[in-house]
């Protein structure tokens, strides 16, 4: 059996990208004609399959980046450091796929794309947080000093993460929709609703690791052809 | 432990008093902030709400006008070596914690009367201000001296203390501008309202991280 993995790899690995394809095209058209609408929320609220998964990426991203940070710090491995940075990367681009999509959801729904609502400024914070991070890397030219540093900042920036997700949308009111759909923790959504949400979050989580084990490999790369070049120096 | 604390803290201190630097640049920006504030609103009539507004950003910017400075001071004169030679990080980062709260402190002493008195206005929960004021002080002091730490260590510095605290301070910010919203409009607001709790909670978020993380940031 390992060894149909290990001869097959490429077969494989070529498998799951079409599978994934075709997974994330049949969850797109699922989230537009399957699924059916929520009592007293309206066309646009189709909007939630991709920005909840989006949402719960980028705190996914940022949890990993913290993690490779915590890892350079206790091993001093560059490599720690490199993926951290693109975890961020990619963090970031997620962070901006839900920054959008709410707001355009906002002006359907409130009239306005922006409007300091605690759940637009918890993101908007992230967004500025890990702006920041790259902000600092840019700034350190010495690379075991700009690695350690941003180690640290992106792990002082992540013990305020939780405070902006649970705490301010708590103590302030907010009119983010997840009263509606979600009420005290417990998923109130047709069983319809329900497969194609959890399917758009699955296919996106790998869509993220994917992209994520792209760029490690990336990383890795050219490190080693780094490596080559200075030995023939 | 305490003892080296307090020595430390001493030593930041009578340099201070000998420059005057940190002391000078942090009351005339927040004086200086006052004045474009109190100016620019002039006589027309605003709310207390965004009284509260006002207040917290003269805080805000003047503290991240003189954070920054506690750790650059020691790069500059080139003392960080001597200073990691005889002492611990721990007590050195309290020691600094402990001066820029102090420095934070002293300026709201002088600002918070000045903006109550420019603006002409009554505060209705004066406890629950006091209250916000001091926990707000401990909280943009522990981020603030983390981030000033980090930022003594970068070679292009720039603007960039404030745009890396500004992010984490923002918190501070927020509770703080809600809390002094109640204790401005309403006399019979309660004095440990959720805000305070959060207030504390973020404080101790803060203090515990950045206590955590300094070692990483002296040690290279």
């Amino acid at each position: 059996m390992k060894r149909f993995f290990k001869a097959n790899k490429s077969v494989l690995a070529l498998l799951g990208k079409v599978f994934l394809l075709i997974f994330l095209s049949a969850v797109i058209i699922a989230a537009y004609y399957y699924a059916p609408l929520a009592k007293g929320l309206k066309e646009y609220t189709r909007v939630m399959y991709f920005h909840v998964p989006a949402a719960w990426v980028t705190v996914l991203a940022f949890l990993i980046s913290a993690w490779y940070s915590y890892l350079y710090l206790k091993k001093r491995d560059l490599l720690m450091d490199a993926y951290a940075a693109a975890a961020n990367q990619l963090g970031i681009l997620y962070c901006l796929v839900t920054t959008v999509t709410g707001a355009m959801w906002a002006k359907a729904s409130w009239g306005a794309y922006w409007n300091w609502d605690p759940r637009q400024t918890s993101i908007f914070i992230l967004l500025l947080i890990y702006a920041a991070y790259f902000s600092l890397r840019s700034a350190i030219e010495n690379e075991q000093d700009r690695a350690r540093l941003s180690a640290v900042y992106s792990l002082l920036a992540f013990a305020t993460v939780p405070f902006f997700i649970f705490i301010i949308p708590r103590i302030y009111e907010s009119l983010h929709p997840d009263p509606l759909i979600n009420d005290q923790a417990k998923i109130k959504m047709n069983i319809k609703m329900l497969q194609v949400f959890l399917s758009s979050l699955g296919g996106f989580t790998v869509l993220f690791l994917w992209m994520f084990n792209i760029k490690k490999r990336i990383i890795k790369l050219s490190a080693y052809f780094e490596e080559i070049e200075e030995e023939n120096e | 432990m305490l003892h080296e604390i307090w020595i430390l803290f001493k030593k930041d201190l009578i340099q201070e008093f000998r420059s005057k630097a940190a002391i000078n640049a942090i009351f005339l920006f927040s004086v200086v902030t006052l004045t474009a504030v109190s100016y620019s609103i002039g006589s027309s009539a605003i709310s207390n709400n965004v009284l509260a507004a006002l207040l917290w950003i003269v805080i805000v910017f003047s503290a991240l006008s003189a954070f920054s400075h506690i750790f650059l001071k020691e790069e500059e004169a080139q003392t960080a070596d001597t200073l990691k030679l005889i002492a611990q990080p721990t007590p050195i980062f309290l020691s600094k914690l402990l001066f820029n709260i102090l420095l934070l402190t002293l300026l709201l002493i002088v600002i918070v009367p000045l903006f109550i008195a420019a603006f002409n206005f009554e505060v209705k929960n004066i406890p629950l201000l006091l209250l916000s004021l001091f926990l707000g002080d401990l909280g943009l002091a522990s981020g603030g001296t983390i981030v000033a730490a980090l930022i003594a260590k970068a070679s292009k510095r720039g603007a960039l203390f404030s745009v890396l605290s500004f992010p984490i301070l923002l918190p501070v910010m927020i509770v703080g501008i809600s809390a002094a919203q109640m204790a401005f409009t309403q006399a019979d607001s309660p004095l440990f309202p959720s805000e305070i709790t959060a207030l504390f909670a973020y404080d101790v978020v803060l203090f515990t991280a950045a206590l955590m993380l300094f070692d990483f940031i002296w040690n290279d």
